[in-house]
């Protein structure tokens, strides 16, 4: 039990010429809410997307819930979940559908899909829309959705790029409070964002600048470190002197 | 310089939920007028029928004294606008994109190159690159050029830092400031409530209504409860003591604090440090605050 969630080392990628992602090193806790912040174009991107098992590193190495990124890559799938603003439900399927579909992709059982649904309906208070198309639901609940089924077979870790981007600030706050429940259940939570208020609920944060980790460490102490006031304050020292942008 | 009066936009089918629902607000001339709320309050339909792309359904709507319906080949003349997806010419150069906005509008990029001259100068070094291979930055501050290359009388930018990281979204609300010193009308949307204190004034927008317009300043002083900010080591376990004080009118994490909430007078600051020092909260630092507009959104919401 006393594996890392994540461990990479030197875990690096380059297209061409250009090195997305430039030897990172870090572990994340099994349980651990971590935030991974960058500029645009720092190279989150990459990096989370060799940590899914997505795109294979060019050098370095990493372990994700103790599965080698090189070799294992199929098992790493079956136990992450990933969702993103950008793709996350099947806007022309009904929530029960949806839930249905990606219980299935990742192999529960009939009976175990089953109470998962009815669990995941009412956690949610969806059970009046359960028959609604997904595509036809306010933007606040498909994200809520979304974060539930990317869940739905307890995955040692989730990845969550950028899930509350254009959310209302109450739904915003009830997302977090799933990443919370998440966290508690052992859940570990992978997540961007250019929401400073959220890097404040993250265990720790990490800040990438043109493909490397520059900090890395607690909220706090990265304020106290860079004698910021905020997270606002210690990204904009961080990433202002970055050379590129996505 | 812009009114819009009682607009209505209705999708779909009559007697449908209205996506924009009698919407009234006016900007005044060389304003920042800030449009804030989350994604499909109805924000992209008003500015389609202030920019005359989108028919109202009911209401009327004046631009710089010009209808949006019977004068709209008018205010597309006087007008900048930058929709919030990228619809500049992917293949076309930096420097091309630039001379055929300003050729369509019968100038040149010369005759009004000291309204972009700031913001150009970033983006000379690239100007031979195609604009789809630019970063995203980039093709923003492009965007902006086209759409101020024509001298408009009222700029228009939907979104324009969604989606953008706090550095780059810095930037372009330091451009904007600059460009407000030329004299342009500026409305300009955004789900980021923290962008509106950069704003003159705002307009809260929720499900296709305007629930607040003001300034800023008497928005947050409008705020009619007594609010306190709280932290603590163990910060999820606070929380729940925060949502589970029942004398609260909200209470809701905001970034390294909780902030908790309560009518007027109703609590003391005494009162309230017992009360998370009775739920284990022995370390919890608990301080009188001011409301953020993201706290005035919240009331508006719950309202």
């Amino acid at each position: 039990m006393n594996i890392p969630a994540i461990r990479a080392e030197k875990l690096t990628k380059r297209f061409g010429d250009f090195t997305a992602t430039d030897a990172i090193t870090f572990e994340v806790a099994r349980g651990e809410i971590f935030g991974f912040l960058g500029a645009n174009g720092a190279g989150k991107t990459t990096a989370m997307r060799m940590l899914s098992g997505l795109s294979r590193p060019t050098s370095g190495s990493a372990a994700v819930a103790g599965y080698d990124i090189y070799k294992q890559t199929d098992l790493i799938k079956k136990n992450i979940g990933y969702m993103s603003q950008k793709f996350s439900l099947y806007e022309d399927l009904t929530v029960r559908e949806n839930i249905r579909f990606f219980g299935g992709i990742y192999g529960l059982a009939h009976d175990r899909l089953r109470d998962k649904t009815a669990e995941l309906l009412s956690r949610l208070a969806l059970g009046g829309e359960a028959d609604r198309l997904v595509g036809s639901l306010p933007l606040g609940w498909k994200q809520k959705l979304a974060f539930s089924v990317a869940v739905i077979h307890e995955p040692a870790i989730v990845f969550l790029d950028e899930p509350t981007g254009g959310v209302d600030p109450l739904t915003r706050r009830q997302f977090w409070s799933l990443i919370y429940e998440a966290a508690d259940r052992g859940i570990t939570v992978f997540v961007t964002t250019h929401y400073m208020d959220e890097a404040e609920y993250c265990h720790r944060v990490s800040i990438m600048v043109d493909g490397k980790i520059v900090a890395l460490d607690t909220p706090y102490q990265l304020k106290q470190q860079f004698h910021a006031a905020s997270m606002e304050e210690v990204f904009y020292r961080l990433a202002r002197g970055a050379k590129r942008g996505d | 310089m812009i009114t819009a009066n009682q607009l209505v936009k209705t999708y779909g089918k009559k007697g449908g939920v209205p996506a924009v629902d009698q919407v009234s607000f006016s900007v005044d001339r060389g304003e920042i007028f800030g449009l804030i709320g989350p994604d499909g309050a109805g924000k992209t339909s008003i500015f389609r029928m202030l920019t005359t792309l989108l028919l109202p359904d009911g209401g009327t709507a004046v631009v710089d004294g010009l209808d949006v319906v019977s004068d709209y080949r008018k205010i597309r003349r006087i007008i900048g606008y930058m929709p919030g997806k990228f619809s500049l010419y992917p293949d076309l150069s930096v420097a091309e994109n630039l001379r055929f906005f300003a050729t369509l509008f019968h100038t040149t990029v010369e005759e009004n190159y000291h309204l972009i001259r700031d913001i150009y100068e970033q983006l000379e070094r690239f100007r031979d690159r195609r604009a789809g291979k630019l970063s995203g930055g980039m093709k923003q501050k492009l965007a902006l050029c086209c759409a101020l290359i024509h001298a408009p009388s009222v700029l228009f930018l939907d979104e324009p830092t969604t989606g953008v990281d706090p550095v780059s979204r810095k930037e372009f609300w330091e451009i904007l400031q600059r460009l407000k010193t030329q004299q342009i009308t500026i409305m300009v949307s955004t789900p980021y409530m923290d962008e509106a204190m950069r704003c003159d004034r705002i307009g809260l927008i929720q499900q296709g209504c305007l629930l607040s317009v003001d300034t800023p300043k008497n928005m947050i002083g409008a705020y009619p409860d007594d609010l306190f900010r709280v932290k603590a080591a163990d910060m999820h376990g606070l929380l729940k003591a925060t949502a589970a004080n029942d004398r609260k009118t909200s209470g809701y994490a905001f970034g390294e604090y909780a902030h908790i909430s309560f009518e007027k007078g109703t609590v003391t600051l005494t009162e309230l440090r017992s009360y998370y020092s009775r739920h284990g909260f022995s370390d919890a630092v608990v301080e009188v605050s001011s409301a953020t507009i993201e706290d005035c959104f919240i009331k508006f919401l719950s309202n």
